[in-house]
């Protein structure tokens, strides 16, 4: 079956910038593909290149077969579009954005205002639907935005950061509605800065950093590949921290992060065998546990190990390479 | 269930060109549909020709022609030119904000016409150029101001400062596309407009001017939109004016609205 996404090699510069330094992307049809990076890492440079609104400098992408550059009117007619970027009009009311797109995408007066109905329903818009959107808050105008790159029934649909911003419980809101897409047969490419929004949507992620792919799979092999597991040990006794350290550093050859705040001790492990060894020498050291846990590295550190401990919800980066995309359109 | 077998469309390679003209008119509607959810635009887009005429006509009008209502009847032509013409601003206003609010990019990703937005919002600024008309002439008439020709030509005055308008927002649009920020847009456009629209007879006649503003005056289509207005609402020649004011209009489209469309494009 054909790839609802496929790029290779894409190339994008703006001026003296490499936003993206040949990215290769693949997701599979009917799944989430999790596009993970920190900020400035060309995440949402791939996206307007996927969804028709950049062109690349080099390589080609196709969706659902169709080419992004050659073909850009078929894959318009078969994605949606969400994001910071492609946004809802602020002087309309909720129920004419989604009319308007209706219109736009060719349906008659009455489908258009069925299919919006539904939508802000689904959405939980409905009383809102005749306020301006400018009066919305971030969640609503967030659902609202959704809804508008659904209208088409897109059979790919683009999310850049869709929960950025967002309250807990809306979080989880937009991520049920992903779920229940997918349930449908819907191919969504995420990007996120939300590694656990990854970890519980994705089922393959890609890691971009500097324009550059530098890690591919699923969130259990991502989390194998880097280290896999992690030792967290927890002295009964505050002071005991640093010796607690020692004896880590000692054995696994790792250097283990300390939180004086949890008074806990943090080191990845290679191989469980130094286990019995650990405990013996944190024994001899006097060094008594409150807790002693070995679990699987979570995104996180995983993302933090592959991208060379940088924040990935650090700020700057992102917003220049949005300004230089701006100022080159 | 695969996704093989869900019913999603199979997409057609090519657009339609009267698909095109669909989209334009839903694009219009829009506009349209805005000024009407925007009451703020509506009451400043109201009350600016308001204010223009009641400053005009009683603080420069006993100065310049020894009379408010002497000077009303001269002046709400050129009144009206200068309210269609600071109008049009607007237009460059809404697309700035359509591409920096990141609208535009959502009708990019759609399968529409790529010149419809632009379309759409030129066609649906025109009922905010007859909203200023309307507002200029009904409360200039309740000041005193009185059409001394005929109806017919009324209309014909305001079919002529339409047709204007609606090449002079392609001026605006262009600022709108090269302009970063809308306020950047409101500056650039005082800049163009404010030149051509005080130095024009549109409020003083041009005897006391310098020879050189004088000789501006002359060439300023501005000026011969003026004269053309006036001739038809309070009498007077109106046949080489009008004849220039058409050309005129024509010439700013033929020149403004393609480039505004390769600043579109090339912006989004």
């Amino acid at each position: 079956m054909t790839n609802a996404i496929e790029a290779s090699g894409l190339v994008k510069r703006f001026g003296k910038t490499t936003a993206l330094a040949g990215v290769d992307l693949v997701a599979r049809p009917g799944t989430v593909l999790g596009v993970l990076g920190p900020n400035g890492a060309g995440k949402t440079t791939a996206v307007r290149i996927l969804a028709t609104l950049l062109r690349p400098d080099g390589g080609q992408a196709r969706v659902c077969g169709y080419d992004v550059g050659r073909q850009a009117h078929q894959v318009r007619q078969l994605i949606g579009l969400t994001g910071q970027y492609a946004s809802v009009d602020e002087g309309l009311s909720g129920v004419n954005n989604l009319i308007m797109i209706g219109r736009l995408l060719g349906q008659s007066r009455g489908r258009a205002r069925a299919r919006a109905g539904e939508l802000l329903d689904r959405f939980d818009l409905t009383e809102a639907a005749g306020r301006p959107v400018k009066t919305y808050s971030g969640g609503m105008r967030r659902r609202l935005d959704l809804a508008a790159s659904l209208v088409g029934r897109p059979r790919v649909l683009y999310l850049d950061e869709p929960t950025t911003g967002l309250d807990p419980r809306s979080r989880s809101d937009v991520w049920d509605m992903i779920r229940a897409l997918v349930a449908d047969g819907v191919t969504v490419l995420l990007t996120t800065q939300y590694l656990d929004e990854a970890d519980q949507l994705a089922h393959d992620i890609v890691v971009i950093d500097h324009g550059k792919v530098i890690a591919t799979g699923t969130p259990d092999e991502l989390k194998d590949k880097s280290g896999g597991q992690v030792l967290e040990v927890e002295p009964a006794d505050r002071a005991m921290l640093a010796a607690a350290a020692a004896v880590l550093a000692g054995r696994t050859g790792a250097v283990p992060a300390t939180d004086a705040d949890s008074g806990l001790v943090r080191v990845p492990v290679a191989d469980a065998a130094v286990l019995p060894a650990v405990i013996r020498e944190l024994d001899e050291a006097h060094v008594e546990l409150a807790e002693f846990t070995m679990r699987k590295a979570s995104l996180d550190e995983v993302f933090l190990t592959l991208t060379g401990d940088r924040d990935p919800a650090g700020p700057g980066g992102d917003n220049e390479i949005r300004e230089l995309e701006r100022s080159s359109r | 269930m695969t996704a093989a077998t869900l019913p999603f469309a199979e997409p057609v390679p090519r657009l339609n060109p009267l698909t095109g003209l669909r989209n334009t008119i839903t694009l219009t509607w829009r506009s349209v549909l805005k000024i009407r959810t925007n009451m703020e635009d509506v009451v400043g887009l109201s009350l600016q020709p308001i204010m223009f005429l009641l400053l005009f006509t009683y603080v420069f009008g006993g100065a310049l022609a020894g009379g408010t209502h002497a000077y009303l009847q001269y002046a709400l032509p050129g009144l009206l030119v200068m309210t269609v013409v600071f109008a049009t601003l607007g237009t460059g206003l809404m697309l700035n904000q359509d591409i920096t609010g990141g609208v535009f990019d959502r009708f990019r990703s759609l399968p529409i016409a790529r010149w419809a937005p632009l379309g759409g919002a030129v066609l649906g600024d025109m009922v905010r150029y007859m909203i200023s008309v309307a507002i200029t002439l009904g409360f200039g008439m309740v000041l005193g101001f009185r059409i001394w020709t005929s109806p017919v030509s009324a209309v014909a005055a305001c079919l002529l400062l339409l047709t204007f308008a609606l090449s002079m927002c392609w001026v605006s649009a262009l600022i709108g596309m090269l302009v970063k920020t809308p306020q950047g847009v409101q500056m650039f456009g005082f800049l163009v407009m404010f030149p051509l629209v005080f130095g024009s007879n549109l409020l003083v006649r041009p005897a006391t001017m310098p020879g050189w503003l004088q000789s501006f005056v002359k060439v300023n289509p501005m000026t011969d939109l003026t004269n053309a207005v006036r001739g038809l609402l309070i009498g007077g020649p109106v046949g080489t004016a009008a004849l220039h004011s058409l050309l005129w209009a024509l010439a700013i489209f033929a020149v403004f609205a393609p480039l505004a469309v390769r600043a579109y494009l090339r912006r989004t």
